[in-house]
């Protein structure tokens, strides 16, 4: 959906999304870097299900809200993508997680 | 640069929050005055929205994003070449009175603390103004200013069939950069409203000596002499599965279709008062940029003590008048704070403001000409207003009659607003949906009560923040 621009190449770092390895170019916030490699949706609604992609990239509607490093609901476009970052989609509603007791 | 929240300073002088025009203006002049000057904001760097990236910016090509992009690395560097620090990724969720100055909650990298500054300006700035129109939900549609921030940040242009669609100058400068960058734009489609031209021109003669007007005008050239430019659209809807497929738009009563896979929207821009909104601060309806505002004096002070708002948070007047805007502002502060007489104050204040006026003259032109249609600002039918509990527009509109007069009571029904933007992108729809049907002014309608914290944070960060001997007291029982 986005090209790179041949003179903005940049230094590359290697990030994760769904556990598949991916290269962002160093200083692109998450969302830049999901949208670089051709991520169309990062997320599902939690009410209908349907898929939501970036939309502002200023942090004022939190549609490219994804989970970073384990950490659900971060803004995508605010954060900027790390080498060996852990990015996941999030799918529909989050279920309630009990840990057992320890 | 600081990056952790434990770097930052426990109390300050003066906080700003934001560091686009307004707020890198008002830091160095401050800063000039001697006071203490921490400047926050939630981006990696500087230069807030219209100078993303100023500082970092991908593009060795400077012709690409245009001079008036580069007047930002100015501004940039004023700010950083003085004494007022910088807290980058910093996000702010609450401002609130305290022992008669004021107490700020800042996050960063998911940790929290609170911070006192004796003075806040609010340097907010603008987001771009809803667009509901059918499947504007759809990966694939995305606002221009968003698009815009990926070529500035990242050197990123949309690839394949390309459709902008809306009205405004924002829209224009986009297409501009676009077409310097080497991307193909397939059609704008321009939602201008052509009765808009004939209520604008009472405006024209102030607008023939805007600084705006020559380039504004050679920019427009340039776009309509290589993009197809189809104007007078009278209905626009996304369409597509799992992402977008087609925009489809009505004009002369007759639909076409496109098929694309990216569509740009962009209608204007408004003021971002969700802050001034949760301080408390008294906001009015303008009915010309048909946004709320804060109500400020000369120097930008808002009704609440301690709190100014500079720039465009204030109300919409563009970049430069947003620098202007700042300078005034940290002055008047610096006044209040004892560094400056009120003489001293006003003369200092002389020249920024006589470049306020000049950017000011013909503004009521552009505000006039791309007030956009009621039709793309106030829906019908299925069409999502809040994107993220995915409210219909039919929905609020029958939920009116039920008791549900004011977006506060819609949100106790609808949950509208209730989600993670906080209102940022349905606020003034729902208000003016609520409005058409009761068939009153927005004003008499108002506007979501928001309260801290105005961005999320997790119950985790707020129960992990560091805690003085007596909060704990207040709450632990002997």
């Amino acid at each position: 959906m986005f090209r790179r621009l041949p003179e903005a190449a940049g230094d590359t770092i290697a990030f994760t999304i769904n556990g598949a390895r991916f290269e962002a170019r160093a200083g692109d916030t998450v969302a830049a870097a999901l949208l670089a490699v051709g991520i169309t949706s990062c997320r599902t609604t939690p009410v209908s299900g349907a898929p939501r992609a970036p939309y502002c990239l200023m942090g004022v509607c939190f549609e490219c809200l994804v989970t970073i490093d384990g950490v659900g609901n971060r803004q995508a476009c605010l954060i900027p993508v790390a080498d060996g970052m852990r990015v996941e989609t999030q799918q529909g509603a989050r279920a309630i997680v009990t840990e057992p007791h320890a | 640069m600081i990056h952790d929240v434990d770097a930052l300073p426990a109390e300050v002088d003066l906080a700003i929050i934001g560091a686009g025009p307004a707020g890198l203006a008002a830091a160095a002049t401050a800063a000039r005055q001697e006071l203490s000057v921490l400047m926050l904001d939630e981006n990696p760097n500087v230069g807030g929205q219209i100078y993303r990236a100023i500082a970092a910016n991908p593009l060795p090509d400077k012709t690409v994003l245009g001079a008036d992009y580069w007047r930002g690395e100015a501004l940039a560097r004023d700010a950083a070449a003085s004494t007022a620090q910088h807290a980058a990724g910093a996000i702010v969720w609450s401002v609130s009175r305290l022992d008669g100055g004021n107490e700020i909650g800042v996050s960063m990298a998911g940790r929290s603390r609170l911070i006192a500054a004796r003075e806040v300006v609010l340097a907010t700035g603008a987001l771009e103004r809803p667009f509901p129109i059918p499947g504007w939900t759809l990966p694939g549609v995305m606002s221009c200013g968003g698009a815009q921030t990926l070529l500035k940040a990242s050197g990123l242009v949309p690839d394949g069939r390309m459709v902008i669609a809306g009205c405004g100058p924002l829209l224009w400068l986009i297409a501009w950069q676009y077409l310097n960058a080497g991307a193909t734009i397939d059609a704008i489609l321009d939602t201008t409203p052509r009765a808009n031209w004939v209520s604008a021109l009472p405006h024209l003669p102030a607008f023939l000596t805007s600084p705006y007007l020559s380039k504004g005008l050679k920019l427009m050239r340039t776009v309509r002499a290589k993009v197809r430019i189809v104007s007078g659209i009278e209905a626009l809807r996304a369409e597509g599965s799992e992402k977008v497929e087609a925009v489809v738009y009505t004009k002369a009563g007759r639909e076409q279709r496109i098929a694309v896979d990216s569509l740009l929207l962009h209608q204007g821009v408004v003021p971002n008062i969700n802050l001034s909104n949760a301080i408390g601060c008294h906001h009015t309806w303008d009915d010309m940029q048909l946004t709320w505002k804060p109500e400020t004096d000369a120097w930008g002070a808002t009704s609440v003590p301690g709190i100014t708002v500079a720039g465009d948070g204030a109300g919409i007047a563009g970049a430069e008048a947003a620098a202007e805007r700042g300078r005034i502002a940290a002055l008047g502060v610096a006044q209040r704070l004892g560094k400056l007489d009120t003489a001293t104050r006003d003369r200092e204040a002389a020249a920024p403001r006589a470049t306020l006026a000049r950017f000011a003259r013909g503004r009521a032109f552009l505000d006039t000409l791309y007030r956009p249609a009621k039709t793309f600002r106030v829906p019908q039918g299925d069409t999502i207003a809040c994107r993220c509990e995915e409210v219909t527009a039919e929905r609020i509109r029958a939920t009116v009659p039920l008791g549900a007069t004011g977006p506060n009571q819609m949100k106790s029904f609808l949950r509208c607003g209730m989600g993670p933007c906080q209102g940022r992108l349905c606020g003034l729809t729902v208000a003016e949906l609520i409005a058409d049907v009761r068939g009153v002014p927005v004003e008499d309608v108002g506007y979501y009560r928001l309260r801290p914290p105005v961005k999320p944070i997790t119950l985790g960060e707020l129960a992990s923040m560091p805690k003085t001997e007596a909060s704990e007291n207040a709450v632990v029982r002997v």
